[in-house]
């Protein structure tokens, strides 16, 4: 019985085995021997997934059906949709999550008693689970899961390997929920954007160059000769956060038995490294990745073709290579030497007209499909959302200005850049793409609601407006309280009076997350209606049988 | 296959990309290339320019107890409200002091120069309230400051510090850098009970190791050291150790 | 391959040629750049190479370019500094040179040292006393006329410079109230009588049937020495007044008999050294204003 049933494991299917009964006993022996609690319980969590990764990976052998599927059936691409299936909930669950811890640290600005008192629960920690919420567990996933469903509907091959999506799929949830329990117990690098420790830094590694092959390979089985633009972006953001992460987390760990490290560089030259890498996170995750997405669902949605090819090709390279030297205007009037604070300051006005390039080249293409805004909630997201990219493109110039930042920098301001840009930007560019997605992935002709997206259209945008608009006043308030003189000559306002005048707008901006979260809400009970209901048809032919490029 | 893509008139510069768009693998070196050349110019020269960090008397490296009070400040997040850089900008030295400079944060590891003022600028703060303020601040800030939205954290000076781990700190730190001597590192753990307590076998060993650290018993309770103990320690110390009266401010321009 | 079907082909609305690719049904266009965007992008370029001639830009082997400005931050606010101070000095030239008393005594000046001396307070000083001064429970109210170290401006000035219990400072303010009960002098009991007597001079209530006489003798065996024989307090020693109405750490029961047994030795930093030499007096003259000030 068995036998008849035991197919043999594939050589890949062995490696992996192999490498998660290693992780098991690793794990489990640091699990057992280390004095720091927080870190046990990690260990612990690795240990459990890496047991029951390899029963998976076993079992798989044992069970005939699960033969290695064809990369092709009837001569039509067999795309592999499963780990996209997974990384699209969780993308929604994590957004959910972090916008959450969002509005409740907001509200913990406006009313501090909300930190009761507790290690856990206090500011200082659950900052950078929001960051780290919205940004790697939220846009990471939609990321993960645009790039690996884009790169095969534009080369028109399966996924490459079968394991290993899975792996980049749960190994990246795992990180996530490792780095966010993490900060939670006081794990953390103290490094913004990149708060998690050495082992969870290490593991995510292994994930991230998993990530790259995976989609290399799927590019290097491609049926077209050439590579689209929007993974040109992805390549870009895949190859060049790994490059960032490597540099700036590179540490030196106490001992394996405890989660604590130190960062090999120091003080000056560690601010450049962490700016580099915080800013190009912002270059190649938030913005290089979401332009990616871009590049896809915009032209798909609005059935146009991209604006500019030329465009691209100038907007693309200019981008990255600019992107890069702008880091140092996060550190302007530092103790950073002003040589590199101007070349900081100059590429960021430099880069203004590549960034822009993309927004051109995403809101152009609407030209001649202009009227489906007014029909289609889904794409206007997505175009308000490029509106939005390009007002924060607009804004971080301006912002880059020494003169600007010396008002700007430490304020709110800084806060109300991001969110226009986090909120704005990222967070409808994913919105609009999950809106297209899921009926595609679970074959469903349409969405549960469109009046529903409308909804949440317009609640979260009123959000939005709500959030930026209050720091932008108490930012540019505050940054212009520190900086008064009396006409005597002195300074006119203390720093607790600077707290309290900004107690209104933290109300206020608490009020414009509370309703972005409602938006997020009612798209999670659209989306999973969409999923669920059986008023929501099928899509009667499977849609990825047919190849659209040969219409 | 012919390419079609760039018309059927002579080959254009655009048309040149196309090696790029068939070949991954150029496209990975290309953007390799691309994304390394403004990284090496900017961080490079930090580490080889003389200019770069200011040469001054004072710095030292942190103290044990100091190293396990930053370590608590990491773990807390301070840094998510509290800057430690005073810009070189007038209101600000008229508010906080002298503005910082690179040396000050030679082993810092990670640097703690923050990006948002939630709080005020901390990198100056050592000094300015005693002790007994601080550990008030923290049991219950708007007890002191009733404006304040800083959050509590009553649970530092309940909590006692983990001391033994500071010799592996010291060590990973000493791989990164930082001047710990053998004689530091191998009596880490004395150093850190003798700054808590004056009257410690090892007190004269740790004034020696650490001239003119502070020595004394940070939150009130001297039986136990604290999270708070280390944390205070730290706090008092930041901004205070380079010596301004004869740090040559023209000659480091730059 | 599906492509080769089709070459480039026009797209009616834009009246333009695609480039003849198709991924997934996306088709590109090969509009030409817009002008204006290039033009823009090109004016960014050229005014990024001005600003590296101007100012301090490129790295080299040794050194940096340091742009035909010779500009430096550190610089430009050295030049602020000395302008503000300029501005300062315009309006109140003797600042500087006066001591306290002639501060106060010219209004011109004394006005200005408010000026400056609010400011300082508000971020160095509040934290401890609160806004405007009011103190709180163990940080004494600037204010009110009663003084610990004493009102005078004199007073005032020493306390600020040296502080008070601050150990990094030798010339700092000294005197503790002895911790009664660790240092083995009292029981609880004890405390709790001489308490009842510190109520009684107080004008506070006091327990019924407490034994003053009792009280009153374990005050004059340890209390005069430093309180003074009618508690009146003797601020060389830092020992404050306990016959009037204002309480540091409080007067409820629980509290003075703490204060006897545990002690108390509130601790005031110094500002010599913080603080400028100007600013400090301002600061004398400011906290001198708030309504305690003794000639
Ligand atoms: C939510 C933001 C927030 C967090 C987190 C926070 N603080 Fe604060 N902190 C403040 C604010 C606001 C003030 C000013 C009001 C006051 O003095 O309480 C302040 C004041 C201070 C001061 C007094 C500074 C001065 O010069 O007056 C110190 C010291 C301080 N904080 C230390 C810390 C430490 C250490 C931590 C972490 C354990 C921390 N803070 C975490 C907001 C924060
Ligand atoms: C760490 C908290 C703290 C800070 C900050 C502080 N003080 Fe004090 N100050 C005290 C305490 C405590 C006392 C009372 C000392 C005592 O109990 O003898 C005191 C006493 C004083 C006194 C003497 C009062 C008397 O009754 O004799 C003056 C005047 C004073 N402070 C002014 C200032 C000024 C001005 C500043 C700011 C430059 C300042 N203080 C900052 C804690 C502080
Ligand atoms: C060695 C001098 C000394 C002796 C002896 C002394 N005191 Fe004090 N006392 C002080 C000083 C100094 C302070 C102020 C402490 C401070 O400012 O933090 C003080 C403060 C107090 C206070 C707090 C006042 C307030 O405003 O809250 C009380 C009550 C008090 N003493 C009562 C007593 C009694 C009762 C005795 C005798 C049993 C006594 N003291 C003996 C020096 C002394
Ligand atoms: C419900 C929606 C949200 C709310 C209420 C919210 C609220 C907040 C708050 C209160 C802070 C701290 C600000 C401070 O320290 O003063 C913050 C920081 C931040 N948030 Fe959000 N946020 C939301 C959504 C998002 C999203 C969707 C993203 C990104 C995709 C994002 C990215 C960030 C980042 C990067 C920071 C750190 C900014 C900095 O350090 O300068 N947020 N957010
Ligand atoms: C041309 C493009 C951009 C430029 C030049 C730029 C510039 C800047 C500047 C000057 C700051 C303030 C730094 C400081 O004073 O501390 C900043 C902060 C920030 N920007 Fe942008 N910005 C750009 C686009 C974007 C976009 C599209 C996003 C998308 C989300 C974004 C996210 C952020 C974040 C998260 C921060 C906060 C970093 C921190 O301090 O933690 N930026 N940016
Ligand atoms: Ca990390
Ligand atoms: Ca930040
Ligand atoms: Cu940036």
């Amino acid at each position: 019985m068995a036998s008849k049933a035991l197919r043999g494991l594939t050589s890949a299917e062995v490696g992996a085995a192999t490498t998660a009964a290693l992780l098991f006993f690793v794990c489990l022996i640091v699990a057992g021997m280390t004095d720091h609690s927080g870190y046990a319980f990690h260990m612990v969590i690795f240990t459990l997934a890496s047991g029951w990764a390899f029963f998976t990976v076993i079992n798989r052998g044992f069970d005939p059906e699960s033969a290695p599927p064809p990369r092709t059936i009837d001569g039509k691409p067999n795309y592999n949709m499963g780990p996209i299936k997974v990384a699209t909930i969780a993308a929604m669950g994590w957004g959910i999550a972090g916008f959450l811890v969002g509005l409740v640290i907001a509200l913990q600005l406006a009313f501090p008693a909300l930190n009761f008192d507790l290690p856990w629960t206090n500011f200082g920690r659950l900052r950078p689970l929001h960051t780290s919420a919205v940004i790697f567990a939220f846009g990471g996933n939609v990321l993960i899961a645009t790039s690996l469903y884009v790169v095969q509907r534009t080369c028109r091959a399966r996924l490459a390997g079968e394991l290993a999506p899975w792996f980049v799929v749960l190994g990246y949830n795992l990180f996530i929920v490792i780095a966010g329990t993490g900060y939670l117990l006081g794990i953390t690098q103290g490094k913004e954007y990149a708060e998690p420790e050495w082992y969870a830094d290490l593991f995510l590694t292994t994930v991230w160059v998993t990530y790259l092959l995976v989609f290399l390979g799927t590019i290097w089985r491609r049926d077209e000769p050439h590579i689209y633009v929007a993974n040109w972006f992805f390549i870009g953001f895949i190859v060049t956060i790994a490059v960032l992460h490597l540099g700036n987390n590179a540490a030196i760990p106490v001992s394996i038995l405890s989660p604590k490290s130190y960062i090999i560089w120091s003080g000056i030259q560690d601010a450049m490294f962490q700016w580099w890498y915080g800013h190009n996170a912002v270059g190649f995750f938030l913005t290089a990745g979401f332009l990616g997405i871009m590049y896809y669902f915009i032209p798909k949605r609005a059935e146009r073709p991209v604006y500019s090819y030329r465009l691209s090709i100038i907007h693309f390279w200019s981008l990255i290579f600019m992107y890069i030297w702008a880091g140092p205007h996060h550190l302007h009037y530092t103790a950073l030497p002003d040589w590199a604070q101007t070349l900081g300051m100059t590429f960021s006005i430099m880069l203004w007209m590549p960034s822009w390039g993309g927004m051109i080249n995403g809101l152009m293409t609407l030209s001649g499909a202009w009227d489906r805004l007014r029909t289609d909630p889904v794409l206007r997201m997505m175009v308000v959302s490029v509106a939005f990219y390009g007002m924060a493109t607009f804004e971080g110039p301006l912002m880059s200005i020494k003169a600007v930042n010396a008002l700007s920098h430490y304020t709110d301001w800084t806060i109300g850049h991001v969110h226009s840009g986090a909120l704005g930007w990222v967070g409808y560019i994913s919105f609009g793409a999950i809106y297209c997605l899921v009926p595609w992935l679970w074959k469903k002709e349409r969405l549960y609601s469109d009046r529903l997206v409308e909804w949440h259209f317009w609640i979260s945008t009123i959000g939005i407006v709500l959030y930026i608009s209050a720091m932008w006043v108490s930012g540019i308030m505050q940054g212009l309280m520190w900086r008064a003189y009396t006409n005597l000559g002195f300074l006119e306002y203390s720093f607790v009076e600077t707290v309290e005048a900004m107690h209104p707008y933290y109300v206020i901006r608490a009020l414009g997350g509370l309703l972005f979260l409602c938006g997020a809400l009612i798209m999670a009970y659209n989306l999973w209606r969409t999923i669920v209901d059986p008023a929501v048809r099928s899509v009667a032919v499977a849609r990825q049988s047919v190849p659209m490029a040969a219409e | 296959m012919t390419d079609l893509t760039h018309s059927h008139k002579k080959p254009t510069l655009w048309a040149r990309h196309k090696i790029f768009e068939t070949n991954s693998i150029i496209m990975i070196i290309g953007v390799l290339i691309v994304i390394s050349i403004g990284g090496l110019v900017e961080i490079a020269p930090l580490f080889y320019l003389s200019s770069t960090i200011e040469r001054v008397q004072g710095m030292r490296p942190y103290t044990p107890l100091e190293l396990a009070g930053r370590e608590i400040y990491v773990r807390e997040g301070c840094y998510n409200c509290h800057s430690q850089m005073v810009r070189p900008l007038r209101d600000e030295i008229e508010r906080y002091g002298p503005y910082s400079l690179a040396a000050e944060s030679m082993y810092d590891k990670p640097f703690q120069w923050g990006s948002k003022r939630t709080g005020p600028d901390l990198a100056r703060v050592g000094g300015k309230y005693s002790d007994e303020w601080h550990v008030q601040h923290f049991n219950a800030p708007r007890a002191l400051v009733p404006q304040s939205i800083m959050p509590g954290y009553p649970f530092l000076a309940q909590r006692p510090l983990d001391a033994d781990h500071i010799v592996g700190a010291m060590q990973a730190n000493r791989v990164g850098g930082v001047p710990y001597s053998d004689e530091q590192i191998a009596n880490a753990v004395s150093d850190l009970r003798a700054q808590h307590d004056p009257e410690h076998p090892g007190a004269e060993g740790f004034q020696r190791r650490y001239p003119k650290a502070l020595q004394r018993d940070f939150d009130g309770d001297p039986r136990t050291v604290t999270e708070a103990d280390a944390l205070v320690a730290y706090l008092q110390m930041l901004g205070t150790l380079v010596d301004f009266k004869v740090y040559d401010n023209k000659a480091n321009f730059r | 391959m599906s492509e080769a079907k089709h070459g480039p082909d026009l797209d009616t609305p834009t009246g333009q040629t695609t480039t003849g690719h198709s991924w997934d049904g996306i088709k590109e266009l090969n509009t030409p750049l817009p002008r204006w965007w290039l033009w823009t992008f090109y004016l960014t370029i050229l005014w990024a190479v001005g600003y590296w001639i101007a100012y301090p830009a490129w790295p080299l082997i040794a050194s940096h370019t340091t742009g035909v400005l010779g500009y430096s931050s550190r610089a430009e606010l050295a030049q602020a500094m000395t302008a503000l101070e300029a501005r300062r000095d315009v309006q109140s030239a003797g600042l500087r040179q006066a001591t306290v008393d002639q501060i106060a005594a010219d209004p011109a000046l004394t006005r200005m040292a408010i000026a400056r001396g609010r400011a300082a307070f508000g971020d160095n000083c509040v934290g401890c006393h609160g806004q405007g001064g009011a103190g709180g429970i163990g940080y004494p109210n600037l204010t009110d006329d009663e003084w610990i170290w004493g009102g005078t401006l004199a007073d005032i000035e020493l306390t600020l410079l040296h502080g008070a219990r601050w150990s990094q400072d030798n010339r700092t303010r000294t005197g503790d109230m002895l911790a009664f009960g660790k240092l083995g002098l009292m029981q609880r009991a004890q405390a709790e009588s001489v308490v009842e007597y510190v109520r009684s001079i107080a004008g506070l209530d006091v327990e019924r049937g407490a034994d003053l006489a009792r009280g009153r003798q374990l005050f004059v065996e340890h209390c005069v020495s430093c309180h003074g024989s009618e508690g009146k307090g003797n601020r060389t020693l830092g020992a404050p007044d306990l016959t009037d109405a204002i309480w540091l750490y409080g007067s409820s029961r629980t509290v003075l008999v703490e204060t006897v047994l545990n002690g108390r030795a509130g601790i005031m930093p110094a500002w010599a050294g913080r603080l400028d030499p100007v600013t400090i007096k301002a600061l004398t003259v400011y906290v001198h204003s708030l309504g305690g000030g003794q000639r």
